[in-house]
């Protein structure tokens, strides 16, 4: 049970075999007995989810289940979960419990009718690579105790990697669903920007923002991407266009599918056997008959510093809201009203959050606007518009999703550059608002190396066939880290 | 381009982050480090690019102006640091 897809728990469900209450205690033991080492979980309460199983449970007595009634998921701790606490990874909502669901808890759980196991840890307000920014500490990837998840999403990650969950939501604004889906060898999808309400989701950069499904297989992406998208008048940028049914054009075959290579993912700056194993799983496609074309992306050197300029603007403004006064952590001391902000953000802050807002202040005051903001928002349209033309004569880019694999806990913490460019290959996506997904695809000294695809505007459904028929034929998406013990 | 330590310090008070003197100056240096990336934007040339503020070119929805959300102001507040009548409670800032 516990490496089944969410197919095999829906049947297992459905003809009685096991019920949601026995399914989701199994889980929560895992987490009980793994969750010290990894600390993918921040936030378990046992007894809410087992009180969601028995409702699930009775949905499915009653006849009236969803697919995935009943099956246990990890939420990632940046949805809002009405009497949870949603902590984002800071000290700033360490004592945040949400007054209202966001609208993908609603979906997922309240509609779908799936069990939530509890909050994962993340990067502080989804600002990291690492999982390294968390008040709550590190999560450790279980391939490699040693070393990173990736993040944002790196609990989630870790979560379904070691199977305390069978998968996971996650969040990506700038790689923070395929990095760590690459480091602990998931199946993981960003969909293209306005298809996943972002209502309730706590807001990092809102015009890059985009919530999607992390778990074993491209089969049960699909599964859990139905219950998550849909227009949602409560999200100002929630796209209002046609419900489609993700798993239904899963079986496609790949032939005369035109893979675009772009030149600037295969030259220097990436790990040669990651490269090695990108290629290999390229050269599976061309067995299944796909075939490749080369294409060229010529600004997407730009797009890590327009990201560093345009994130951190909106970040500044969005966490403007953390001031101490409506909810949220505040100073036990102080002396006005300003000083209450500034010591409230000083100390409910972490570094890296810091450093984002200050980026994001700077680039938005003035007699800076225009050379840097602008500027960033210039490049952003080259950037976007270098895929329109990319995607004339493909109809999928592939390439690696990190430059490397899982990194050393500490590695590349003291020096936020070189942990930016480790998104070198994911952040252009959101940039041009994009849907991208990291698919396993083999091994560099033992860890794991994700396979990045990218799809034009709306085109989860063919990323997902095209992911499926690659899992169909390789196994890499079913391995498994040795048990913690 | 390079921040001074005096500009870090202006940059905190506008995004209202007391800093001391040696967070000061660790931020400068990891400031600067992040700067020189970014000035890899300033070889471009963009003349006569419309800047894109966001993946979607749609204009902002608008709905009908009528009340749709239930009053929740106790469970709100509930969570606040300090309420009271129904008010959120800061230090006095009108003598």
């Amino acid at each position: 049970m516990i490496n089944a897809s969410l197919k095999q728990l829906s049947q297992a469900l459905a003809a009685k075999q096991i019920s949601s209450v026995e399914l989701t205690q199994l889980f929560l033991d895992r987490i009980n007995r793994l969750n010290p080492t990894l600390n993918a979980f921040v936030t378990v309460d046992a007894e809410k989810s087992l009180n969601s199983a028995r409702a699930a449970d009775a949905r499915i007595a009653a006849g009236n289940a969803g697919l995935l009634t009943g099956i246990p998921i990890a939420q990632k701790d940046i949805f809002c979960a009405e009497g949870w606490l949603t902590t984002c990874g800071s000290k700033m909502l360490a004592n945040f419990v949400s007054p209202y669901d966001a609208t993908v808890i609603r979906k997922m759980e309240s509609e779908a009718g799936l069990v939530s196991l509890g909050k994962t840890n993340m990067d502080e307000f989804a600002m990291g690579s690492s999982n390294e920014t968390s008040f709550f500490g590190p999560v450790r990837n279980p391939w490699d105790t040693a070393r990173v998840p990736g993040g944002s999403s790196g609990g989630s990650a870790a979560a379904v990697a070691a199977r305390l969950a069978p998968a996971a939501t996650g969040t990506d604004t700038g790689g923070s669903i395929r990095q760590p889906a690459a480091l602990c060898n998931l199946t993981g999808l960003k969909p293209t920007y306005g298809v996943v309400s972002r209502y309730g989701m706590i807001a990092f950069a809102s015009s890059l923002d985009q919530a999607g499904p992390m778990a074993a297989s491209a089969e049960d992406c699909a599964l859990l991407l139905n219950t998550m998208v849909g227009f949602d008048e409560r999200d100002s940028t929630s796209l209002e266009r046609p419900i489609e049914d993700y798993t239904h054009g899963l079986e496609k075959p790949l032939h005369g599918l035109r893979i675009g290579l772009p030149k600037e993912f295969f030259g220097e700056g990436c790990d040669a056997e990651v490269m090695a194993a990108v290629r290999a799983a390229i050269a599976e496609y061309e067995k299944l008959g796909a075939k490749t074309v080369e294409v060229s992306l010529p600004n997407s050197h730009l797009s890590v510093p327009a990201y560093y300029v345009i994130a951190p603007a909106e970040a500044s403004s969005n966490l403007s809201r953390f001031d101490g006064v409506r909810y949220g952590f505040r100073a036990q001391e102080y002396g006005n009203l300003d000083d209450m902000y500034m010591k409230s953000r000083a100390q409910g802050f972490g570094a890296e959050v810091k450093r984002r807002i200050m980026i994001g202040a700077y680039v938005l005051s003035h007699g800076y606007y225009d050379a840097y903001y602008l500027q960033a928002q210039r490049i952003r349209r080259l950037i976007a518009n270098d895929f329109v033309e990319a995607f004339k004569v493909c109809d999928v880019i592939m390439g690696p999703t990190s430059p490397s694999t899982a990194f050393k806990l500490g590695e590349k913490a003291a020096d936020p550059v070189q942990m930016y460019l480790s998104d070198i290959y994911t952040i252009a996506v959101n940039l041009a608002g994009l849907p991208g997904m990291s698919v396993p695809c083999g091994f560099a000294g033992g860890l794991p190396v994700g396979l990045q695809l990218i799809g034009n505007y709306f085109a989860e459904a063919q990323l997902l066939n095209v992911a499926h028929r690659y899992q169909q034929a390789t196994d890499w998406h079913q391995l498994r880290p040795a048990d913690l013990g | 381009m390079s921040l001074t330590f005096e500009q870090v310090q202006r940059i905190a008070h506008l995004a209202r982050i007391e800093v001391s003197e040696a967070e000061a100056l660790t931020t400068q240096d990891h400031l600067n480090g992040i700067f020189q990336l970014i000035e890899q934007m300033q070889a471009v040339d963009t003349s006569g690019i419309e800047p894109m503020a966001h993946a979607q070119d749609l204009s902002q929805r608008l709905r009908e102006d009528r009340v749709s959300e239930a009053d929740r102001r106790a469970a709100y507040q509930a969570i606040a640091p300090e309420t009271e009548a129904g008010l959120y409670l800061v230090p006095k800032v009108i003598e």
